[in-house]
């Protein structure tokens, strides 16, 4: 072939042709004969939100009494152990008293009822969680998707950085290997071991199945949960008609649990 | 050169010393486990994948489930045969494999890997007898 300028651009127009069509023909390639790969996905009865949120009615609890059986509920499902050493206390959720739970927002002579009411207290899932910026490992994190604050127990390091992160006191450290404390083990649910931190999960995993929390379950309707940001859900139409207080909330922290006095 | 003879006679010496495991061990390798399968999992023919792909990489698709699970909320695993299953190594991998000394044990120890899954995660084969 005569080297002419025309056939030197010809030739320069087929290899552009030929680098042009090459991704396309890759593409076509991969398209057939293509093997199903596994997949994972959220199961369909999946309960979502975009920050799941608490209101506790504490008008309808009078008596310690009344908040057994949701705590037990919650530590029995959750195995959680019972130490008498309070030293080696675990606790998801809790009993306290007014001042405890809300030590700024107290007063001198406060009205009895209030006084002498149980205040059920449990971690708060803060929309801007002090916990997890601590957290060296991210072992503890703040889940995107619903805004649950949760642990990876795999990845704890028991530094407990996060103990002291929590202005709440929700966080309680395994000293102990937890296993002989707990008199009836649920075996659909992990144990933890010696050497790491937990706290409440918001029943995480049953919400994945559609449930609510255990505690919700157990009390009799004085608990409501649902999506803060879901201007028709029940907790926002609590919120909406009574008056509310989270704990420590010039903290800065955005508790996600509020309660009605 | 008149220490030769001292010389080859302690580097023989030496050699048969330092090699001491081998020699000793050999012929003696420990034949690998025969795993035993519960009647469940003889039943369901096959495992979550391709017996192969589990035999070699159980741990990495259980890492895949852990952090699933744990961190993007999804709980269900669809097989490339469309079968679903819950991602619980208690409540979906010891359901049918029941029989955890036999067969998550017996390989562990032969490889002389010592996971700590068991640490949290309940052995439910115990009371499953």
């Amino acid at each position: 072939m005569e080297r002419t300028r025309r056939n030197i651009l010809k030739l320069f127009g087929i290899t552009a042709l030929g680098v042009g069509a090459k991704p396309v023909l890759n593409a076509f390639a991969q398209e057939q004969g293509h093997p199903a790969e596994p997949e994972v996905r959220r199961g369909e009865k999946a309960l979502t939100a975009k920050q799941w949120a608490m209101v506790i009615d504490t008008r309808q609890f009078h008596s310690a009494h009344d908040l057994e059986p949701i705590i037990e509920a919650c530590h029995l499902a959750h195995n959680v152990p019972a130490f008498e050493n309070k030293d080696h206390e675990i606790k998801w959720i809790w009993e306290t008293e007014y001042q405890h739970a809300f030590p700024n927002k107290t007063t001198r002579f406060l009205n009895e009822s209030v006084e002498h009411r149980p205040f059920l207290v449990l971690c708060n899932h803060c929309e801007n969680p002090p916990c997890c910026r601590v957290c060296p490992t991210k072992a503890t994190f703040k889940r995107e998707s619903d805004g649950i604050v949760l642990m990876d127990f795999h990845r704890c390091i028991g530094c407990r950085f996060c103990m002291v992160g929590c202005p709440y006191g929700s966080r309680s450290f395994n000293f102990r290997d937890p296993r002989p404390g707990i008199a009836e083990q649920n075996d659909q649910f992990p144990t933890r071991m010696k050497g790491v931190v937990e706290k409440c999960n918001f029943c995480a995993e049953r919400l994945a199945v559609g449930e609510l929390p255990y505690c919700v379950k157990a009390s009799k309707g004085a608990i409501k949960f649902g999506d803060l940001y879901d201007p028709e859900s029940e907790v926002r139409q609590l919120l909406k008609e009574n008056y509310t207080i989270r704990r420590k909330q010039a903290l800065g922290t955005e508790p996600a649990v509020y309660y009605i006095v | 050169m008149n220490d030769k003879k001292w010389i080859i006679a302690g580097i023989v010496v030496f050699v048969a010393i330092f090699a001491f495991p081998l020699w000793y061990n050999m012929g003696k390798a420990a034949p690998a486990p025969e795993l035993k399968l519960t009647e469940k999992a003889k039943a369901a023919k096959q495992c979550v994948m391709p017996t192969e792909y589990m035999r070699a990489e159980h741990m990495q698709l259980l890492d895949v489930w852990r952090h699933n699970v744990v961190r993007n909320t999804k709980r269900e695993f669809v097989n490339t045969e469309g079968k679903t299953f819950n991602m619980s190594l208690s409540n979906t991998c010891l359901d049918c494999h029941a029989n955890k000394a036999d067969f998550c044990d017996k390989c562990h120890n032969y490889a002389s890997v010592s996971p700590y899954c068991w640490d949290c995660h309940l052995d439910r084969s115990k009371e499953n007898g």
